[in-house]
């Protein structure tokens, strides 16, 4: 059974349908890119296999033991964290939160874990920093370590290299690539089509055409959708 | 000067005042950190003109014991502003300042309606300003306060790393399983104690100043959390003393002495912060 099953899923606000039917599946390992216009509805779909908003029709089935708070998640930067007196430290232990219950504090093996997941984003150095001085990519780890820290499993990132320059999103690329080899599954929303299919192991498009399939398949059959998409971040660009 | 300190410190009133204003610069200090963080400076100030047309409901009704009616409006108003901050059709600032300036409009009204007392202008000022209330507190005024404030700290450090996760990312910790909700309520419902505390000491107009001046300060020198609520903790309820002892000495008006300490010490530290970014 995979690891997340969607079927016939719609998505929307209030009454207004967004998505419509839906469907597909995540394995483990996997590293699935979902990719659309603006608006298209990637981010209520990540929302919705999280659990924050609820499907207006079908159903997303979580399979092979994965506890439906397993799941990692790298939302996008709000405006209350850009200026929050946080240090790093403090902020990927908050990751801990889905294992210690009612438990107030947090004990030693969840210490230990964020200091692990540190160790792995590269910036140990950093626990006793202050979130809010920190760069954009160091934001980004800070963040994906406390993501590593609720989840073994699964990770959801919401365009991760959103305002990174070219430079360090080609390392934030290559960090989360290196999380997938390690076994964790990825499923990322991006505008990047091109890393799209350089990393991804399978791509959803979702828009005005739906469409699912590996990488390969996306490539091969997908030509109009991606020079459309290119066109438009030319546009934007 | 000691010496006059100490003589009005025999007096059991003072001590009252003083236990009281601690306790409620504390609790608001710690609050303060989070409603901040969260983009909800504004409710303390809200919630208090609500208090205040509460009072002036209890006191149409003739009821002794206020809080009767003024606690639980206050904790109504408090959750239904707090829930609504993200999906509503009024949005949050909106909300807050129509709930309050409706709940003032409305205690003032009903006060000159049905005026309780000959002093209809003292009675406004003192529950606005809280000029003298906090020199005329009972006993069971402060052993409520006490227990209020024993019980808003101990939910604090509990939920202590609950709290900072929810203020941090909010939908980050309900992916991750925190229920979210339920603390946003419990933010809510301790914001509505402690400002119905503070309006004991500093009234109703000038309650956010104790919420929001000492996370202010804070966060202009600390960069963690726990640094920042620690120190705000500790400098709200050192201008609390020296606006009290100040206003005791003096004569003025012990809500807005406070406040102007608190503005001061701000100031300070902003001259201090500034100086250490150079």
């Amino acid at each position: 059974m995979a690891l997340i099953t969607v079927s016939d899923l719609s998505l929307g606000y209030d009454r207004s349908t967004i998505v419509e039917n839906l469907n597909f599946t995540v394995n483990a390992g996997d590293y699935l890119y979902v990719v659309g216009e603006n608006g298209s509805g990637k981010t209520t779909l990540m929302k919705t296999l999280l659990g924050l908003c609820e499907p207006l029709a079908g159903q997303i089935v979580i399979g092979e033991g994965l506890a439906r708070n397993e799941i990692g998640y790298l939302p996008q930067q709000t405006l209350t964290q850009r200026d929050f007196p946080a240090s790093v430290m403090e902020i990927v232990l908050s990751g801990c939160q889905n294992r210690t219950g009612l438990r107030p504090f947090y004990s030693r093996k969840e210490k230990k874990l964020a200091e692990e997941n540190l160790a792995r984003m590269g910036i140990s150095d950093l626990a006793g920093s202050c979130y809010r001085k920190l760069s954009g990519g160091q934001q980004q780890r800070v963040l994906l370590a406390r993501a590593l820290c609720a989840t073994g499993k699964v990770l959801l990132l919401d365009e991760p290299v959103a305002g990174l320059d070219p430079v360090v999103t080609a390392q934030m690329y290559e960090l989360i690539a290196q999380l997938n080899k390690e076994g964790i599954t990825i499923i990322m929303i991006s505008h990047d089509i091109d890393a799209a299919r350089e990393y991804a192991s399978h791509i959803l498009h979702i828009g005005d055409r739906v469409f699912f399939g590996t990488r390969e398949e996306y490539i091969n059959a997908g030509g109009a959708a991606y020079t459309m998409l290119q066109s438009r971040k030319g546009v934007t660009a | 000067m000691i010496a006059t300190l100490m003589m009005y410190l025999e007096y059991p009133f003072v001590r009252y005042a003083f236990i009281v204003g601690v306790l409620t610069a504390l609790c608001a200090s710690l609050l303060g950190v989070t409603l901040v963080l969260k983009r909800f400076s504004y409710i303390g100030d809200g919630l208090s003109h609500v208090a205040f047309g509460a009072i002036a409901v209890a006191t149409l009704l003739g009821l002794t014991n206020k809080m009767i009616i003024v606690l639980p409006v206050t904790v109504v108003c408090a959750v239904l502003l707090l829930k609504s901050g993200g999906n509503a059709r009024i949005k949050g600032d909106a909300a807050i300042a129509m709930i309050s300036v409706t709940a003032l409009a409305f205690g003032y009204l009903l006060m000159n309606m049905f005026p309780a007392s000959s002093n209809l202008s003292g009675d406004v000022c003192s529950t606005l300003f809280g000029s003298a209330s906090i020199l005329t507190l009972t006993v069971r005024e402060v052993i409520l306060c006490v227990v209020a404030s024993a019980l808003t700290v101990a939910v604090f450090v509990l939920f202590y790393n609950k709290i900072f996760a929810v203020t941090f990312d909010e939908d980050f910790s309900k992916a991750t399983g925190v229920h979210a909700d339920g603390y946003n309520t419990l933010i809510a419902v301790i914001t509505a104690v402690i400002i119905v505390m503070g309006m004991n000491l500093v009234g109703s107009l000038l309650i956010s100043a104790l919420v929001i001046f000492p996370a202010l300060s804070s966060m202009r020198l600390f960069n963690s959390f726990r640094a920042v609520t620690l120190f705000s903790a500790a400098l709200s309820v050192i201008c609390a003393v020296i606006g009290i002892t100040v206003s005791i000495l003096a004569g003025t008006p012990t809500g807005s002495t406070v406040v102007a300490a608190d503005a001061a010490a701000f100031g300070i530290c902003c001259a201090i912060g500034a100086v250490r970014h150079v």
